[in-house]
This record gives structure tokens, C-alpha cells and sequence, in this order.
């Protein structure tokens, strides 16, 4: 459980970390380490040089950019975890994230390394792909931005170029006064990876009728799902939980789930099934509870 | 690489390959064998240390990475030679460990949560520690020795040290 050697360096700004990357194939990015180095000491990851970005400054924030909230790369989750922007402005987020991981891991893992690594049981990616944040990037001296819905590849792969360094991740702001979230994810152990993972955000009339929803299924394919479907088929509707769980099944018969030692296919899309409605359910209550 | 550490209190510099963890580095250059390798890659929590008075995992850290932090080992929570503090009493007392390979990293977890929260309801103490594998005890003597040491630092009536 070592880590193949590998060169260290530590620059100061965002350009000169994407210089390093831009001159060496190898290299890879480290802020937390903590996606990263376990790969690195099951070898899965072997980097010729490791470019260490957290201590760059502008990389660090929590920043209102009015409608959506950004959240820069490098910030800890920890740090998301506590901050009053987020907590106000970001409730899915602030959900999520005490599930991200262990206190020890999120002190120091960042936004931007989970966003980055892809992994498709992260809660913080799931989170992305279900709100629809959107990432920026820069690379050889210009920025640039992609939707989630384009960002997340595959398990672990994303569409961020190699020479290219996570800047920022942009959450949209739902600015509705009636909003709620829902959060259930089964793993073997409290925060551990999750074998599925369902997320919702919803926003209610004063009538307790949908007037937005974006739900969300994660750990269960090679990359997060959006259940398009089942959000617009509740929109004007208050919750009724039969309607929910038959769109749900709908939308989930033509995914493919992965499998392994842990949770078959069938059972994650049973689990899927069941942690979607929940999901929703706990959201419209959540919404409900708001004036 | 040079690496200038700042470790229960003192400055050490450590000559290291870029590759050694802060927890190799603590165990094999500084001999500061508090920090135990168990998984070495980020599940079990037997290497936690205290970087800035926050617990973190020394195995998913480079030694390179923690220059100029401040770095605490169960080592350092020691008042004097020979004695223990009030935490490490409270697991004497309630058999908070059997075999004791978990215990440095469960005394940090639990001291880094009582030097921010004077007052943890139980659910705070077991999430602390929910990072933390011990095989032996069922964890219940171990909650009831943070409950005891949070009990006990309040009576002492001392406000909660800055981390």
C-alpha cells in the first residue's frame, strides 16, 4: 500500500500549475488527496509528478455570484460544509455533504477534487449533475465551462482535459421561497462509498403543488442520473406517492446498473426505486414545512 | 526533499522522497510510532493525526504536503512524563480499549472534537469517531470514555483550547 514515487511541486498560481501539467503527461493534481492517494496506493494511479494546487489562493471561496453560488476548487468540504452561503442558498448541498466521506477526510478533501475524480458514488456529483451546476476550467491561459450534464463521462471519467485545472464549481440558486430536499444513500458503513445514493430538490406552490423538481440517482450506473422524467411528470402535482414511484420505474427500466461483490444489479434498482420516492417524499415535506 | 515539520510543539526536518506519507514519515524518521498504519489507504482511521488541531487521515497525506503545519500525535496530548490526559484517563477507566491499536487514533478523533464542542450529545461523539475501525470493543466503552472526559474537562471549568 505505497504509492509509486512520483516528483512533488507546488506552485503558486493557477497558470503555472496547468504549465506543469501542460509539460508533463503524467502529472496529475492534488489538493486533498483523498480520491487520489487510495488510488495511488492500490497503484491504480501511478502520476509522474503530483502538482499540489492547495495553497493557491484563488482557488479557495465561497462566492454569491447572484442566481447561482460558486465555489471555488480547492475549498474544502469541510469548509462548504459550515459556510452560511451555502447552508442558506445551497440546501441539497449542505444535505449531502455531512455524508460526504468521514469528518477526517472531509477536512481535507475539497469540492473541486470530487467534481474532478468523477466518481460516480460521490454525493457532491450527484448533487452537480442533479441541479445542473456547471464547471470551469482553465487551460494554456483560458477559461472554460461545461454543464454537468456534458462533464461526467464514466466511473472516474470526466470530460476535463489532462493539461486543464478545475477552477471553480457553479451551483444555480433556486430562488423560490418553498423549497425542500431529500437525501437516502445505503452503504455498508455510515459514510462510506455508497452502493446507491438518490437526491431531490423541489419547489412548492402555496397550494403544496410542484412547481420545480430535479431528482437524482447516484453510485447505481457508471455516472449520475437525472431523472428528467420523473420531475416533470410532478410538476402541478402535490406528492402522491403511487404517481411517483410508477414514473420512477418507468425511468429506471432502461438503465443499466453496475454490479459488484457488494449490491447486484437487480438490487441496486430495487434500492434505486425505493430511495428516489423516499427522496422526494422527505423533499415535498421539507417544501411543505417552508412559508 | 527537505521537509520542515512542526510536531507536538517542536520544528523537525526530515529528509523524504516525495512519495513518504506523514504517517511513514512520523513512524520511521521522527520514531513518533503513535500513528498506527493499518489500511494505509484512508479506510480505518488508525493513522489520524491532528494538522492544526483538525483530525485528518496521515496515510492519505504526503509528508512534502503537511510543511509548515502544525502536526499533533496521540504523543503530544501527554501534560508531563509519565502522565495522561484527562481523555487518555477516561479510557483507562471505562476499558475503552482491548487490543489498543485503534486507541491513539480514536484518543485524537475524540480530542479534536472536545477541544471545538464542550458538550457533545452522543450522537456528535459517535459521529467523531465513525471514521475510526476498532474490532475489539463494539465502540460502546470508547463513547462512554469521550462522554466521561467531556463530563470531567467541564467540571474543570477551564474554557475549551484554541485549536
Amino acid at each position: 500500500m505505497k504509492p509509486a514515487p512520483f516528483e512533488y511541486s507546488r506552485p503558486s498560481s493557477v497558470d503555472e500549475a496547468c504549465a506543469l501539467l501542460a509539460a508533463d503527461d503524467g502529472a496529475r493534481l492534488i489538493a486533498g488527496g483523498q480520491t487520489l492517494v487510495p488510488l495511488m496506493a492500490m497503484r491504480l494511479a501511478r502520476p509522474t509528478r503530483l502538482v499540489d494546487i492547495a495553497r493557491i489562493p484563488e482557488l479557495a471561496f465561497v462566492r454569491d455570484e447572484g442566481g447561482r453560488i460558486a465555489i471555488g476548487a480547492t475549498t474544502r468540504q469541510y469548509v462548504a460544509e459550515h459556510d452560511p452561503l451555502v447552508r442558506s442558498k445551497l440546501p441539497l448541498l449542505a444535505r449531502v455533504l455531512p455524508y460526504v466521506g468521514h469528518g477526517a477526510t472531509r477536512a481535507r478533501g475539497t469540492v473541486g477534487g470530487s467534481i474532478a475524480n468523477g466518481d460516480a458514488a460521490a454525493e457532491i456529483v450527484l448533487v452537480a449533475a442533479t441541479l445542473g451546476a456547471t464547471l470551469t476550467w482553465r487551460e494554456g491561459g483560458n477559461d472554460f465551462e461545461m454543464p454537468a450534464s456534458e462533464f461526467f463521462l464514466g466511473p472516474m471519467v470526466t470530460a476535463l482535459p489532462l493539461p486543464a485545472c478545475l477552477t471553480s464549481v457553479r451551483f444555480p440558486v433556486w430562488p423560490e421561497r418553498r423549497v425542500g430536499t431529500g437525501f437516502h444513500e445505503v452503504n455498508a458503513r455510515q459514510s462510506d462509498f455508497a452502493f446507491v445514493s438518490a437526491a431531490a430538490q423541489i419547489a412548492l406552490d402555496t397550494d403544496g403543488r410542484c412547481t420545480r423538481a430535479a431528482i437524482g440517482i447516484g453510485a447505481a450506473a457508471a455516472i449520475p442520473l437525472r431523472l428528467d422524467a420523473v420531475a416533470e411528470a410532478m410538476l402541478g402535482m402535490p406528492f402522491e406517492e403511487a404517481k411517483v414511484r410508477a414514473s420512477a420505474m418507468a425511468a429506471l427500466a432502461d438503465i443499466e446498473f453496475m454490479a459488484d461483490l457488494h449490491a447486484s444489479a437487480d438490487y441496486r434498482r430495487r434500492v434505486a426505486l425505493t430511495l428516489a420516492v423516499r427522496a422526494i417524499a422527505d423533499a415535498f415535506q421539507d417544501a411543505a414545512r417552508r412559508v | 526533499m527537505k521537509v520542515e515539520l512542526n510536531v507536538n510543539g517542536a520544528t523537525h526536518v526530515a529528509e523524504v522522497e516525495p512519495r513518504t506519507s506523514l504517517l511513514d514519515c512520523l513512524r520511521d524518521n521522527l520514531l513518533l510510532t503513535g500513528a498506527h498504519a493499518g489500511c494505509e489507504h484512508g479506510v480505518c482511521g488508525a493513522c489520524t493525526v491532528l494538522v492544526d488541531g483538525t483530525a485528518v487521515r496521515s496515510c492519505l497525506m504526503f509528508a512534502v504536503q503537511a510543511d509548515g503545519y502544525a502536526v499533533t500525535t496521540v504523543e503530544g496530548l501527554s501534560p508531563g512524563p509519565g502522565e495522561l490526559s484527562v481523555l487518555q484517563d477516561a479510557f483507562c477507566e471505562t476499558h475503552g480499549m482491548q487490543c489498543g491499536y485503534c486507541t491513539p487514533a480514536m484518543i485524537l478523533a475524540a480530542h479534536a472534537l472536545l477541544s471545538k464542542n464542550t458538550q457533545p450529545t452522543r450522537e456528535e461523539i459517535v459521529d467523531a469517531i465513525s471514521g475510526n475501525i476498532c474490532r475489539c470493543t463494539g465502540y460502546a466503552q470508547i463513547v462512554e470514555a469521550v462522554a466521561l472526559a467531556a463530563e470531567r474537562m467541564r467540571g474543570q471549568n477551564l474554557p475549551p483550547e484554541q485549536p
